[in-house]
């Protein structure tokens, strides 16, 4: 590998590491233990990976449709909607839970609505945290699926075609089997962008211990009285998202 | 014929090409449809496989309108009782063989124990019933083309359409898999189309020739009709003749200006006259003699052709003449040398061209 | 020359703070930043100041400046606790104004404070309710009432302290739909009219005026938070720091502070 290119390579694998080993230095192991029971801990780490687990498949049930809109069907407008899906990207994510509030909060334009038909209210509930969660993190599962449908062989859907398969089996059947690596990308990015939520999370959902307060959402808190317990829980954090993620195997995720 | 089964008179237009062919193939049989590339081949597989839609005309399998324009008569591929072999297989990659082949019956309604077993038969019968387990990187490129014709026919489709099936094989692998092929084909109770450019296929597997050129067919007939009696210069060049045409007065048929050749069949009118490479004489002056079929050429080049030598003749008409290495060295062949050519009357095949 | 004001987010402290970890025990960072110039009443004076205070300051910073042509205060608005960790990682500031003893003690007490911080204002806890009051509160006892929904600060920053001992010094029992990590997000969710109310300081709902009614309760005089300031040890601009304290202490600061709603001493 030539130095032109190892030499900007390695610099940004030390940007990347550095502040997971200034945690790592600042660690308070002998009294660890003792920090990893605390009462919230669990809850909160347990929160986070259901909420985000819950906004990827609420993600993947809404963005893979829409991802095989904009890359298949022709339609007036197509480039303007594949510019909207990269909005919530852009916009930093306080500013989008307070766009969630003015839909879907108490005087919001829907949630008034839903409210009283269905009985549902979304602010300040662990639904409220899923939504904000899957609201920064949907772009990306769109456009790493958007990008896998176009790069996939039609031929394949066309001889599905000669052997008797409907369009609807053909895209269970074929299609996204032919594209399942890309969308396994997607999702992993997905999944990790939504573990990783703050902004939004807590203007949408607020915090409160076992319903809405999410990792992120405990660290701050921690910061205020006791750094050392924001360590702990920033590396707990880090620690089960990295195993999740190392854990993917290659294969799952890059095309054969 | 009775009844063809496949009944269609294709009319695509695509940009500025047009594609206008009539295909009738019976129960059974097998028919080629040869061309030079471009002529519109896939274009009419495609038509028939209902990938394309047709601009007029009609397409009637089994009696019934698959599709005519006029009637706004339309069946999609996947209602239609076809099977297609894809010049590049296109295997399921995330499928075994065996799911591939098993792929057709399942969607046609059948569950997946009968698939399955429907699979492995089909696999055993293009003797692959070990490879089952396997996924297509996995086999080799004889191998893949048996899967793809296994899977094709596990649909019992009414018509069979195979695209340049022997195409993507080696030359040794090609001639196995003709063989067998041959042997599938034969066997297979349904109307079959097979599109090939190469005539070796088109002769062993297909009981019949449709010949097209720019979207049009310009010689349909058995194998042996088309290749002893060719109509263009493409299906002359294929089944290697020379061909020429003239204006015929009984046995001496004029091709070119100041050169009448005679035949041996008598006939009047516009006529094409054809003779084998192999019965072109060649001389380093004007032979004395019986051959009154004699001109002054020019040597174009000299090839190999299996232990001869094929030698490309300008002059009155151009020819191929096949020669002898020793008579080659004798004659002193080269690019630009003179020679004269001489063809026996007898060894001329005579034909009319209306 | 204005008054350049700066809110720190969030997310950005989270990020220094972890930065600056690695670096503490490397010694401290050299101090420099926005100081320029030396002693004298000229020069620019870096506060670090709680969020509650930031009209109370801005106004103040403002006048400073009108006061004394040629200096430039800089603000820095946050968190107490997230402002005293900045400070003793190093981050240069002259000023430090806390919402609560405790952040303070934390600063002193890793002797990076100059003298003794002395107590200028007092906040008191209050009920912000949407202007209006259309739920009708009157008090503590209320906000446990069945389907309202209430806003409290986390009981880690001063305001959420100082929220606990208040309701439990009138045996509320209170389940609040969110414990915001700032007073100013408790009452932005008032603003939004997400929340039927929501136990903030006087000051924030004076500031909100316009969208809120401040409801006092009884006790609410014993729910307050002490606000003390000090000059930091390693200013960079001593002599403009300990003139901004003492303008913050004079009548007119004084003025200005209880026109937002606290109580000075």
């Amino acid at each position: 590998m030539p130095l032109a290119l190892l030499l900007p390579a390695g610099l940004g694998l030390v940007l990347l590491v550095l502040p997971l080993v200034g945690l790592l230095a600042r660690t308070p192991w002998a009294t660890l233990p003792q920090r990893l029971a605390a009462p919230g801990v669990l809850t909160a780490l347990r929160l986070s990976l259901l909420t985000a687990t819950l906004a990827t498949l609420l993600c993947l049930l809404l963005g893979v449709p829409l991802a095989w809109l904009l890359a298949r069907v022709e339609f007036p407008g197509r480039r303007l909607v594949r510019a909207l899906v990269t909005v919530p990207l852009v916009l930093p994510p306080v500013v989008g839970g307070v766009a969630l509030l003015l839909v879907f909060g108490r005087r919001g334009l829907l949630g008034g609505w839903l409210d009283a038909t269905f009985g549902i209210t979304l602010p300040f509930t662990t639904a409220g945290v899923v939504l904000a969660e899957a609201f920064v993190a949907m772009p990306f599962l769109v456009i790493a699926v958007e990008g896998a449908l176009r790069g996939a062989d039609r031929r394949y859907e066309e001889a599905a075609a000669t052997l008797g398969a409907g369009r609807w089996t053909t895209f269970v059947r074929v299609t996204l089997p032919l594209v399942a690596p890309g969308l396994a990308a997607g999702a992993v990015l997905c999944w990790a962008r939504a573990l990783g939520e703050f902004g939004a999370t807590i203007t949408f959902a607020g915090n409160y211990p076992g319903r809405t307060q999410t990792m992120p959402l405990a660290v701050y808190l921690a910061l205020e009285t006791d750094v050392q317990a924001a360590v702990v829980l920033s590396l707990v954090l880090l620690t089960v998202s990295v195993a999740i993620l190392a854990g993917l195997r290659d294969r799952w995720i890059t095309s054969p | 014929m009775s009844a063809p089964l496949l009944d269609a008179h294709l009319v695509v237009d695509r940009g500025g090409f047009r594609l206008d062919v009539a295909l009738r193939v019976a129960a059974g049989e097998v028919v080629a449809l040869l061309g030079p590339n471009g002529a519109g081949k896939t274009t009419a597989l495609r038509g028939l496989a209902g990938l394309l839609p047709l601009t007029a005309g009609h397409l009637t399998l089994g009696g019934v309108d698959l599709d005519r324009p006029q009637r706004r008569a339309w069946t999609p591929t996947e209602r239609r009782s076809i099977g297609v072999v894809f010049q590049d297989y296109l295997l399921f990659p995330h499928l075994s063989a065996a799911e591939n082949v098993a792929f057709g019956p399942r969607r046609h309604g059948a569950d997946r124990r009968t698939a399955r077993a429907t699979a492995h038969d089909w696999l055993s019968r293009v003797g692959l019933a070990e490879h089952a387990h396997r996924r297509p990187r996995q086999l080799s490129g004889g191998q893949a083309q048996r899967v793809a014709l296994a899977r094709a026919l596990a649909v019992e489709p009414a018509l069979l359409l195979l695209d340049e099936p022997l195409a993507a094989l080696d030359a040794r692998t090609r001639l196995d898999t003709r063989a067998e092929l041959h042997r599938h084909l034969t066997a297979h109770p349904g109307a079959t189309l097979l599109v090939t450019h190469d005539p070796l296929d088109a002769l062993v597997l297909a009981d019949r020739l449709v010949v097209v050129e720019e979207g049009r067919v310009v010689q349909e007939g058995d194998a042996a009709t088309v290749t002893a009696r060719p109509r263009t210069d493409y299906v002359a060049r294929l089944v290697g003749l020379n061909l020429h045409r003239g204006h015929a007065d009984g046995q001496r048929v004029r091709v070119a200006d100041g050169l009448t050749l005679t035949v041996a069949d008598r006939l009047d009118g516009e006529a094409f006259v054809a003779f084998r490479p192999s019965a072109v004489a060649l001389h380093p002056s004007r032979p004395e003699g019986s051959p009154r079929n004699t001109w002054p050429a020019t040597v174009a080049g000299v090839q190999r052709h299996g232990d001869n030598l094929r030698v490309r003749l300008d002059g009155p008409i151009g020819v191929s003449a096949d020669v002898t290495p020793a008579a080659a060295a004798q004659l002193r062949l080269a690019p630009g040398q003179p020679v004269w050519a001489a063809v026996k009357a007898a060894e001329t095949h005579a034909y009319p061209a209306g | 020359m204005r008054p350049r004001r700066r809110r720190v987010t969030a997310t950005v402290v989270v990020a220094v703070v972890l930065a600056l970890a690695g670096a503490a025990g490397c010694g401290r960072s050299a101090s420099g930043g926005g100081a320029t110039g030396g002693p004298g009443a000229g020069g620019t004076v870096t506060v670090f100041a709680a969020a509650s205070l930031t009209e109370a300051f801005t106004r103040l910073g403002r006048d400073f400046e009108e006061a004394r042509p040629g200096s430039t205060v800089v603000l820095s608005f946050a968190g107490s606790a997230a402002l005293a960790a900045q400070i003793n990682q190093g981050a240069p500031a002259d000023v430090f104004a806390s919402a609560a003893t405790r952040n303070m003690a934390t600063v002193t007490g890793a002797g990076n404070a100059d003298g003794d911080p002395a107590l200028f204002a007092r906040n008191q806890l209050v009920v912000a309710v949407p202007k209006g009051n259309p739920r009708g509160v009157a008090g503590l006892a209320d906000l446990a009432r069945p389907g309202l929904k209430v806003a409290l600060c986390a009981p880690q920053v001063p305001c959420g302290a100082a929220a606990r001992t208040a309701l439990d010094a009138a045996s509320v029992a209170l389940t609040p739909v969110t414990l915001e990590q700032d007073v100013r997000g408790a009452l932005a969710k008032v603003r939004l009219g997400e929340v039927d109310a929501a136990l903030v300081y006087r000051t924030d709902a004076l500031a909100a005026a316009a969208e809120v009614t401040a409801v006092e309760f009884p006790g609410s005089a014993g729910a307050v938070n002490d606000y003390p300031i000090v000059v930091l040890r390693d200013a960079p601009n001593p002599d403009g720091a300990r003139a901004f304290v003492a303008y913050v202490r004079s009548e007119r600061g004084r003025g200005v502070l209880a026109a937002a709603g606290f109580q000075v001493p």
